[in-house]
């Protein structure tokens, strides 16, 4: 059994889906942050069968979070102060997102200009396709 | 700030409000011939496209006003690696509104965020040219008196052709249009214009492969051109381009009132001979595209004539 240390303050991503955790890990820019961050994969879950979980410990104010219902709606946020969880948060598909992906058109203005930021607005919240706000070019979310 | 990116841009009321005022500039031009003194219009067009350049310049000049502006990236200082947004910072301090055209798709609505006066997109790439879909719309209104109860055919390249799109997503605002599509397999509608905007608003169409197979239906018959740069070989360009030629022997199978447009140039989808029909409207819809761009001129820069 694998042990991990409990966080004092920070939060707990949960139910990540087996083998996306390097996914949500990228996504969140935790490589460029100093937080002490702990990655596990294909832990044993009762609902998932297996799930990746990720450990942060840093205030979860330092993190845009909602990037996480793009990735995968199902992954959950547990907020932990003073080594207790005070807040379970479901993650939420964002309407818009920016600077996540970029457009692969390569007709777009984000193709020649780039300074310019990658903002894609959500256009079918059924379908979960975003689409580029300069050239529409649609992109399936990660769900 | 208002400026014009998308023919989706104005509501219903705020288009025939438009159309109202394109009708009455083309009934009373002379009332409107001085509207716009003092005015500049700048044309920056990064890739050439005389006609649409030509008719905003024609609607300024129409209107009183001046021009100025470039008609290739070549001869601006895109060439010297100037961002769309330091360019119209700048031409804002020049013009009063920019008409802009851009190979690349989006750039009039990067133009826009932080543009000091109007802009018109005069086509981006693939993706929109709202000027000429105003330009259609005028165009049957004036011949048909209405844009509703209407029966649309639209024929050749319906699958590159962002003008169609852009026409059935406009008309799929009003009641009781049908569209009849009218392409080789090869260059059938996309699945979000038919899906997406037909099928997900219940409104009929049909897919047809011969003219002859819908003309007596029709009230409208928009005629587009296979265009030679959506191909990646010369061979399937060649097998398409000849599909479909109106001439005077299917124009016998037309209503008396059903008018044949076309957004031009062409190139032989439609017999010379055809000129001559009355029902032949392309060229009359060429002066509608002046009238309806001095219309959204005047209602870009707010200005109002007694």
């Amino acid at each position: 059994m694998l042990t991990v240390g409990s966080i004092h303050e920070g939060f707990v991503l949960d139910h990540i889906k087996a083998g996306k955790a390097m996914e949500v890990y990228r996504y969140l820019h935790l490589d460029k942050n100093e937080a002490t961050v702990a990655i596990i994969k294909n832990a044993q879950s009762n609902k998932m069968g297996r799930k990746d979980i990720i450990k942060v410990e840093c205030p979860i104010d330092n993190f845009n979070l909602d990037i996480l219902g793009f990735i995968d709606k199902n992954i959950t946020i547990n907020v932990i102060k003073d080594d207790v969880i005070v807040e379970k948060r479901s993650s939420v598909t964002p309407k818009i997102i920016k600077n996540v992906i970029k457009c692969k058109n390569p007709r777009c203005i984000t193709s020649i200009e780039d300074q310019l930021d990658h903002v894609f607005f959500l256009s079918d919240p059924e379908k979960g396709i975003y689409r580029c706000t300069y050239c529409e070019q649609a992109f399936k979310g990660l769900n | 700030m208002k400026h014009l990116m998308s023919p989706l841009d104005l509501s219903l009321e705020e288009l025939d409000q438009l159309l109202d005022l394109a009708g009455d500039i083309e009934k009373n031009p002379t009332k409107y011939a001085h509207a716009c003194e003092g005015k500049k219009l700048a044309t920056l067009f990064y890739e050439p496209s005389t006609r649409t350049r030509l008719s905003h310049e024609a609607a300024m000049l129409n209107l009183g006003g001046s021009i100025m502006g470039f008609s290739s990236a070549n001869s601006s200082s895109a060439a010297k690696g100037e961002t769309v947004s330091d360019t119209v910072q700048t031409v804002g301090c020049y013009a009063d509104i920019i008409a802009m055209r851009h190979p690349k798709e989006g750039a009039p609505m990067v133009a826009a965020k932080r543009s000091p006066i109007p802009i018109i997109n005069a086509g981006d790439g693939g993706h929109h040219h709202p000027t000429q879909t105003l330009t259609d719309l005028l165009t049957i209104r004036s011949l048909k008196g209405r844009l509703d109860n209407l029966t649309i055919g639209l024929c050749g390249d319906l699958k590159f052709g962002r003008t169609v799109h852009s026409l059935i997503q406009a008309m799929s605002r009003y009641e009781n249009v049908n569209f009849i599509l009218i392409s080789p397999e090869e260059l059938r509608l996309p699945s979000f214009i038919r899906v997406d905007v037909l099928e997900k608003n219940n409104i009929p169409y049909k897919e047809v492969v011969t003219l002859e197979d819908a003309m007596a239906e029709l009230d409208i018959l928009y005629m587009t051109r296979v265009q030679k740069e959506r191909f990646f070989n010369e061979e399937d360009y060649i097998r398409m381009k000849d599909f479909y030629i109106l001439d005077n022997a299917k124009m016998e199978l037309a209503k008396e009132d059903m008018f044949v447009l076309h957004p031009l140039p062409r190139v032989n989808e439609i017999a010379v001979e055809v000129d001559d029909d009355p029902r032949a409207a392309y060229f009359r819809q060429v002066q509608y595209g002046v009238y309806v761009r001095m219309a959204l001129i005047l209602t870009l820069l707010d200005i109002h004539v007694a």
